[in-house]
């Protein structure tokens, strides 16, 4: 079953082989960047990027960028 | 002109009383590029007391499009940044005191330049100095309202307007030693003005007295994608930076650029901390496109751009080679390198 979720205030259609937030954040090419993920209103560590993404999950995902 | 700031003084949360607090709040910005352009503006506009404006830039062509203070006859003047955007804030509104530097801000010279203003508005290119005046202003207690932007992305963040609320050391964990730049990936004008809009409201909350969380938002104009995070549970008991035994360590040489003209041979050299060597690989992927005749191994990335050729070493070393201006090496180092 395709899990839907709400991305950063939009509704996401995950993909069927993203499981897990590090999945989510390779899938988005932000595996690499200075992050703060937040899942359901709590922010999550890295440790636990490995947990599986769930339907309607709610995850805010903000990198840091140096331009100004 | 007693009713210049009618319309501002209607909205009812600032009011006449929040006029009045605008009226006497000095301002510091950091950067006289694209965020610092367009909030200079706004906050020049909305009438506060002072605004200095801090730059080590000239003015360029590729600035045009986003810079808003800025002309052709500016470019053309070869005008440093500070100096412009000072003249052009004077005429938008002579009731301001408005100063333009032109400087390079420095672990040695930031506490002097930002003591004894109110707010510090981020408008800078470059995580180094960020974490720089991160550290200034939580030593001097001065709020330092985090604004960064590249493509169509930015984010914002308050630091220092509450008591146990996380700097931008607690976030950050880790430098970054390498972020996406303006020179890399391009920028586009709206999401400039969204970001300094954000900021600029952050600071009118502030200085009018109005409630301000310190969320980390970011927005992405271009894909409609937004955040909002609230991060106090990411501060951390012992950061260096602002916790009750902070040591500030980015306003120490050790954890600070090193700079150095490298004698007789044309070339400024660039030390990061030890802490943090490149990631040549990943470096090398970001720098396609935007540099030429790169050539890289496991020691070392070489490469044009440019008037001057470059050299990255895997410890965290830069050369930069055709000038001995330590100023021009370090926009170098923050184009390329964020």
């Amino acid at each position: 079953m395709t899990k839907t979720i709400q991305l950063n205030g939009k509704t996401y259609d995950v993909p069927t082989e993203v499981q897990s937030v590090q999945q989510l954040l390779i899938h988005l090419q932000l595996a690499e960047r200075i992050l703060v993920v937040e899942r359901n209103k709590k922010i999550i560590a890295k440790e636990a990027y490995d947990k599986p993404i769930q339907d309607r999950d709610q995850i805010e995902i903000i990198h840091f960028v140096g331009g100004g | 002109m007693s009713t210049r700031y009618s319309r501002q003084e209607l909205f009812t949360p600032i009011g006449a009383e929040g006029q009045k607090k605008i009226r006497q709040a000095k301002i510091f910005i950091l950067g006289a590029g694209a965020l610092g352009s367009s909030a200079g503006e706004m906050l020049v506009r909305a009438g506060v007391g002072q605004v200095t404006i801090v730059d080590r830039d000239i003015i360029e062509w590729t600035n045009l499009h986003r810079q808003q203070l800025y002309t052709e006859q500016d470019v053309v003047d070869q005008l440093p940044k500070a100096v412009a955007a000072k003249q052009r804030l004077a005429a938008i509104n002579s009731d301001v005191e408005v100063k333009g530097q032109v400087v390079d801000v420095t672990p040695d010279n930031v506490l002097n330049m930002i003591e004894g203003y109110d707010v510090i508005l981020d408008a800078t290119d470059n995580m180094e100095t960020r974490l720089i005046v991160n550290d200034a202003a939580l030593k001097l207690n001065i709020p330092f309202f985090m604004g960064a932007c590249v493509g169509s992305y930015g984010l914002t963040f308050p630091i220092g307007i509450e008591k146990n609320q996380p700097c931008l050391h607690c976030l950050l964990e880790m430098m970054p030693l390498q972020t996406m730049t303006c020179d890399t990936v391009g920028v586009i004008s709206p999401i400039v003005v969204t970001t300094a809009a954000r900021q600029v409201a952050d600071v009118l909350k502030y200085i009018t007295g109005n409630p301000l969380t310190p969320a980390l938002v970011s927005a992405d104009v271009w894909s409609g994608d937004r955040a909002s995070i609230d991060v106090r549970s990411l501060k951390k008991e012992l950061c260096p930076s602002c916790s009750a035994s902070a040591v500030y360590p980015f306003l120490t040489a050790k954890h600070s650029m090193q700079t150095a003209v490298l004698c007789g041979r044309d070339t400024v050299q660039l030390s990061w901390p030890k802490s943090r060597p490149f990631e040549l690989a990943a470096v090398a992927v970001s720098l396609r496109g935007t540099v030429s005749k790169m050539v890289y191994n496991p020691h070392l990335l070489a490469c044009e751009y440019g008037n001057h050729r470059l050299v990255l070493f895997r410890d965290g070393r830069m050369l930069v080679h055709g000038t001995k201006d330590i100023v021009v090496a370090k926009k170098i180092a923050a184009e390329l390198l964020g």
